[in-house]
């Protein structure tokens, strides 16, 4: 089985700053990170390895020449390959294009390891961009299915996958053939600490390195012209101010002072 | 401070530093309460490759000698040194297979330590012999292809959850120390039973337990080191392992420092935080330097050590020798002053700075739900085991004079 993770290197933080000025996200002077949530996706798609002989797993980002850093740290964790797609024309890019630049990746890497994929592998959301627009999005592009929000695979062979998908009010089994998309959920698993032996094997990992034109990307598909999004503005929401204390000697007087305050509110 | 580490001895310590500070620091009162064997945590051990940091690589290890097994410990104790016993009694196993085994005994038992597939446990204590090997009553009687063993051990550290274990029984009564021979015993042999499980002051992650060997029939290539040979093996060890002592107790010191600190940056009393009491500050001062002179010591030995450890395994590849012979031919100097002056002096400054973390801490030190009260409690074994530190002292003084008339 071959299992693609899609990840992207983010801020090493989880309260992201906007900046009030231009609207959009600080990003100078944070160290980054694999985002978190798909730090899970690469643990589940390890286990899956783990589980289901013959697999691999190949680790797929978007982003600036910086960010191979994050695909040899999914290497540290386990997984076997990583291919970066990092081109200057794939800058600005909205979730849109995102997704289209990654799905031409990911076919793009079944061409070139001659394995199809079987399984794509991304975290629910971002902890900077907080869509979850990529998963679903790299799907319809693939058109193949996908469950978001998934917090367990419970079965998985060569021609289905079945998962339960975290809901509000409950726990959806759903079962897919593959090729097929899943977004993981934090309750999925509990990453595992980078191990020596993956630590050695990053660090001597060749990483083939693929512009727009090395993944045949439509010019005008990705990066900022080929985004569909327009920003109107985003700000930070104004911190909730604490609540206001009744006060009074006994449990009457308190509440008779809170329907008073009520009334004077025009609430009642 | 710099100590000059290798990139791999860099990995490995900072890969045990975060499994310490992200998986064992939140679960640590678990284990010391109710004395269970921390299985999760063995397994994050295992999938992260530290069992095997000090084990050949022909033998699924990582190609490191003790310092990589002291950085691999002293980081995991710093958060318990009660789970790091999962890795330190492992390696008091291996060691006697890494230095006295055949080839065979070595392809058989060696990568599955290594890997952390089965753990290892070492025992030589018995009711009427603990510093005192040479009075063993523990028998081995060689019956056609195995030897017959009966008798008691106790004391055995990583008690049942190890699966492989070098054992101590005597094949000659009569012969006293020469009479003393190690074995390898496998978990589930007919015979080998477990006894009382032991209630102990601090390290209580890790079981302790009796074993009763009634009848137990254990193959002749099981034998490690030769017949009469114990004595040998069990020293030969115990240069080699007791820095994994020493690291264990540093850790623990370095680990009591960090909780003590923290709590006397916090804590305020008379409008100024405690810690910058000039009193508290002669205390920090006084932890930090002995921990760090500790830490000295044991690297710079380990290194030393290392050096002929290293060599001497690659030539017993190619020889067919034991490693330990290999170490005697390469060298004529022992390790056992030194090796017994890292476990001496780690130990003591461990329990000396882990007794003042809780004086600086106050009351609040004193209590179950703060964790520095552990470290103090976690710090005494080590003054005691592989060795009691009378018995440490015994050795280097022995060797000082030795070394004396040698010169002289």
């Amino acid at each position: 089985m071959h299992i693609v993770v899609c990840i992207k290197q983010t801020p090493a933080t989880a309260n992201i700053q906007i900046d009030p000025k231009t609207g959009t996200l600080k990003r100078e002077g944070m160290a980054a990170a694999i985002n978190p949530f798909d730090e899970y996706g690469i643990e589940e798609a390890v286990r899956i390895k783990e589980r289901v002989p013959n697999s691999v797993v190949s680790v797929v980002t978007m982003g600036p020449p910086q960010a191979e850093e994050s695909l040899r740290d999914a290497i540290s964790r386990g997984v076997d390959q990583g291919f970066h797609l990092c081109d200057r024309a794939f800058a600005g890019a909205d979730t849109y294009a995102t997704s289209y630049a990654l799905q031409m990746g990911i076919r793009k890497i079944a061409e070139f390891t001659q394995k199809k994929v079987d399984l794509i592998i991304c975290g629910k959301q971002t902890n900077d961009g907080d869509t979850g627009h990529v998963g679903p999005g790299i799907a319809a592009w693939l058109d193949i299915p996908n469950v978001a929000y998934v917090k367990k695979v419970e079965e998985i062979n060569d021609s289905l996958i079945r998962v339960h998908r975290m809901m509000e009010d409950g726990v959806d089994v759903l079962e897919m053939p593959l090729p097929a998309v899943i977004a993981v959920v934090k309750e999925i698993n509990e990453p595992r600490v980078p191990s020596l032996r993956g630590k050695m094997a990053a660090k001597k990992a060749v990483i083939p390195r693929w512009t727009a034109e090395d993944i045949k990307a439509d010019k005008n598909k990705i990066g900022l012209g080929g985004s569909p999004t327009i920003v109107a503005s985003s700000f930070n929401p104004p911190p909730r101010t604490g609540g206001v204390k009744v006060e009074g000697a006994t449990p009457e007087e308190k509440a008779k002072n809170l329907v008073a305050k009520l009334l004077e509110m025009k609430v009642l | 401070m710099n100590y000059f580490l290798t990139e791999e001895q860099q990995a490995i310590q900072e890969t045990a530093r975060e499994i310490a500070q992200k998986k064992i620091k939140p679960v640590r009162e678990h284990y010391d309460v109710t004395e269970e064997y921390p299985w999760p945590i063995v397994e994050e051990l295992r999938k992260a490759d530290l069992f095997g940091v000090y084990f050949p690589t022909q033998y699924g290890g990582l190609g490191g000698g003790g310092l990589e097994l002291c950085l691999a410990v002293e980081e995991i104790s710093r958060a318990c040194g009660g789970i790091a016993l999962t890795i330190a009694c492992t390696a008091l196993c291996a060691f006697p297979i890494i230095l006295f085994g055949t080839p065979e005994q070595k392809k058989k038992y060696l990568p599955d330590l290594a890997s952390g597939k089965r753990l290892g446990a070492f025992t030589i204590t018995e009711p009427e012999a603990g510093s005192d090997a040479t009075a063993t009553r523990c028998s081995a009687k060689l019956e056609g292809n195995y030897y017959v063993l009966n008798g008691t051990k106790n004391f055995c550290s990583n008690g049942n959850a190890a699966e492989i274990y070098t054992l101590f029984a005597t094949t000659n009564p009569a012969r006293g120390a020469r009479g003393l021979s190690a074995f390898i015993l496998e978990k589930g042999w007919p015979g080998l039973s477990f006894g009382k499980k032991e209630v102990k002051m601090g390290i209580r992650a890790s079981p302790t337990y009796e074993i009763n060997l009634d009848n137990c029939k254990v193959p002749k290539e099981n034998l490690l080191g030769g017949e009469g040979r114990g004595l040998s093996v069990a020293q030969g060890t115990f240069d080699i392992s007791r820095p994994g002592v020493a690291s264990q107790a540093l850790g623990i010191a370095q680990g009591a420092i960090d909780e003590a600190l923290a709590y006397a940056k916090m804590r305020k009393q008379f409008g100024q935080s405690i810690a910058s009491f000039q009193s508290s500050l002669h205390m920090i001062a006084d932890m930090s330097t002995q921990v760090e002179a500790a830490r000295a010591l044991l690297y710079s030995v380990t290194k030393a050590m290392d050096k002929d450890l290293l060599a001497a395994e690659e030539a017993a590849e190619k020889s067919g020798k034991t490693v330990y012979d290999e170490m005697k031919k390469n060298s004529s100097k022992r390790w056992t002053k030194e090796s017994a002056m890292v476990k001496l002096f780690c130990s003591d400054v461990s329990m000396k700075v882990t007794t003042d973390a809780v004086q600086l801490c106050g009351g609040i030190g004193y209590m179950r739900d703060f964790p520095v009260e552990k470290f103090m409690r976690d710090a005494k074994i080590t003054q005691i085991y592989e060795g009691t530190n009378q018995i440490q002292r015994n050795e280097i003084g022995a060797a000082v004079i030795k070394e004396l008339a040698q010169k002289g």
